[in-house]
């Protein structure tokens, strides 16, 4: 088990140093130039000296190749440097908004998982009834409905309910408290987009553990339970429910990592101060360091986390192992 | 002698169903494929016919009816610049089909040929295109995209080019796992040993081979390219004012929500159902083309 993971850990290295040169190349083919544009923010124009002295401070005088293994050298030793819009060290910018994200991303993927599994074993269960039809309209529903237009939804529903009940309208809080700090607070400002993305993250989820479900109930050793007489429930709890999980906990593994970066327009509804609205400025800024280290964290839980999965599968399947 | 027992063995084959009676039993064996799929079929024409089934032009602005409920006059209210929304309605399903279709049918084809080539070259070529696959896909779809939007620009072709990149390996994936499999299939063999190009045993005997699963693949694509689109566009990134685009109206009504909620509820619904019908589609194509499920 360990050699194997050794050897995961040697392969995430190539997808590493190719998503690491991929954002490189990608912010430089962007027109523009962070120095221009924290200098016109003055207004008036900009003196030549002054520009070259911003490109020498934030390195981008540099050529691209020095540039390039800069970067992977800050990637080695974890070190991302300053933004350079703001100067400030980057892990400080992303501290914050780093527990952000991870508390959306983890209390969205428990809101998933409450009803995907559930629904989507009941969904199988009962194959071409309607409770099937219902189940599979109301996931179709949740991969449609884009999760920032449920957000609006969402945000107009307090409003209107909070002013009926209460006769003033409540909004949820726009600062971010930590949950140790505030739980009450944190969980008021952070419940919604949770559920707003937990619904569209447990369609997809529903739908994979409908599918992994109907194969497996297919499967002659649920036919040879069958046949010895053991309880329905039990059949589909024991025996296809668990073998049925592998495809769901990776699907539920990928859409946590994406989470992680990809909240980009649910956290622009709900004015959050996550890591997809800092990912948007920093683009928009030319912030180079910035958004570098922003896609290498976001890649980097990707691949850790399909690593996790992995190693998973091993506990969840007793065939599958990984020493031989 | 041979065309003479081939006829015999035909004559007791049973009659070969014709189009509509597949139609009919795929309708029946998929009840909720066959709702999308009328979805699907209501928003093409919607799009097709926008001239024919509006009033108003969706563009032009009139302040005096800004921000009218819906009513008798605008079916679907106005915007804060007293623009039909019916009118925007309809027309964004022109933008978003157009920027829908487009997106999955060229990254789609780019990731079938992509997919088909890898499974059939093998060895370094294979491994050197999984790898760049690998990384493509270990971006977030919106992450990319926006990097994508930065480089080209906003407006309706740059969405498009936007869009298409990140479903290039997705659909290369998909279908290279199931090249695999039709590689290995005697067919193949037979081309290699006729000595046929590589061109002609990838484009003539594999490609048709995987066409299942790129339908499935493109159908889901479509869907999600129009989801994409609308990101983009309420983030200011994609479509462009005043062009009818349902992520733009809904960027638009985010703001009035309060206080003309028609604005923001619309757009939503008309994104929701498109997306709705054609991922319906795409999972009842998927039951209809997999074999193992029809047992």
């Amino acid at each position: 088990m360990l050699s194997y993971i050794f050897r995961r850990v040697l392969w995430m290295i190539p997808t590493l140093l190719g998503a690491a040169v991929l954002v490189f190349l990608l912010m430089r083919a962007i027109p523009g130039d962070v120095c221009v544009l924290r200098l016109a923010t003055g207004g008036g124009s900009i003196d030549p000296q002054v520009l070259r002295n911003c490109q020498a401070e934030v390195g981008t005088d540099q050529p691209m190749i020095v540039q390039l293994l800069l970067f992977i050298k800050s990637l080695i030793m974890l070190d991302f440097g300053k933004s350079m819009w703001t100067g400030r060290p980057i892990i400080e910018e992303v501290g914050l908004r780093f527990q952000l994200s991870l508390q959306v991303a983890i209390m969205a993927t428990l809101t998933a998982i409450m009803l995907a599994i559930p629904l989507g074993t009941i969904s199988a269960v009962k194959q071409n009834t309607w409770i099937d039809y219902v189940v599979r309209a109301f996931s179709i529903a949740g991969v449609a409905m884009p999760s920032f237009w449920l957000g609006i939804l969402i945000i107009l529903g307090i409003l209107t309910a909070s002013k009926a009940l209460f006769g003033t309208p409540w909004m949820p809080p726009i600062t971010y408290v930590p949950i140790w700090v505030d739980p009450v607070h944190n969980l008021s400002m952070l419940i919604w987009p949770a559920l707003a993305t937990g619904y569209r993250y447990s369609a997809v989820a529903t739908r994979m553990t409908r599918s992994a479900m109907l194969e497996v109930l297919r499967e002659d050793y649920v036919r040879t339970a069958r046949a010895k007489g053991l309880f329905h429930k039990l059949i589909v709890r024991r025996h296809a429910l668990r073998n049925a999980l592998l495809p769901v906990v990776t699907i539920i593994g990928i859409e946590f990592a994406f989470l992680m970066g990809g909240l980009v327009v649910t956290e622009q509804v709900f004015n959050l101060n996550g890591l997809g609205k800092l990912f948007v400025e920093s683009v928009a800024n030319h912030d180079y360091n910035m958004t570098q280290a922003l896609v290498m964290i976001v890649v980097g839980i990707f691949a850790f986390t399909n690593l996790a999965i992995d190693i998973l599968y091993g506990f969840l399947d007793p065939r599958i192992r990984y020493n031989r | 002698m041979a065309t003479i027992s081939q006829r015999a063995a035909a004559d007791h084959l049973p009659p070969r169903p014709s189009r509509l009676a597949v139609l009919w039993q795929f309708c029946r064996q998929n009840p909720l494929g066959a709702a999308g799929g009328f979805v699907v079929i209501v928003m093409i024409a919607m799009a097709a016919l926008a001239d024919a089934v509006t009033v108003y032009d969706p563009t032009a602005n009139n302040f005096r009816a800004a921000l009218e409920a819906p009513g008798a006059t605008y079916w679907l209210g106005t915007d804060q610049f007293g623009r039909d929304l019916y009118a925007r309605v309809v027309y964004g399903a022109r933008t978003a089909l157009l920027i829908g279709f487009v997106s999955a049918f060229v990254g789609g084809t780019v990731g079938l040929i992509l997919g088909v080539a890898s499974a059939h070259f093998g060895g370094r070529f294979d491994l050197t295109l999984t790898g760049v696959m690998d990384v493509l896909m270990a971006f977030p779809l919106i992450i990319l995209a926006l990097a994508m939007v930065s480089i080209f620009g906003t407006g309706t072709f740059n969405v498009i080019i936007a869009i298409t990149i990140p479903f290039i390996p997705r659909c290369a994936r998909v279908v290279r796992s199931s090249a695999l499999a039709v590689r290995e299939m005697p067919y193949i063999d037979a081309a290699r040993a006729c000595g046929y190009s590589h061109a002609r045993i990838v484009m003539r005997h594999m490609v048709p081979n995987v066409f299942a699963p790129y339908l499935v693949v493109m159908t889901a694509a479509v869907g999600q390219a129009i989801l994409l689109e609308a990101s983009l566009s309420f983030l200011g990134l994609g479509v462009q004012e005043p062009v009818a685009a349902w992520g733009l109206m809904l960027r638009g009504g985010a703001e009035y929500a309060e206080s003309a909620a028609w604005i923001a509820i619309f757009p939503g619904i008309a994104i929701s159902l498109a997306v709705f019908g054609f991922n319906l589609f795409g999972d009842a194509l998927r039951d209809w083309l997999d074999p193992k499920l029809k047992v």
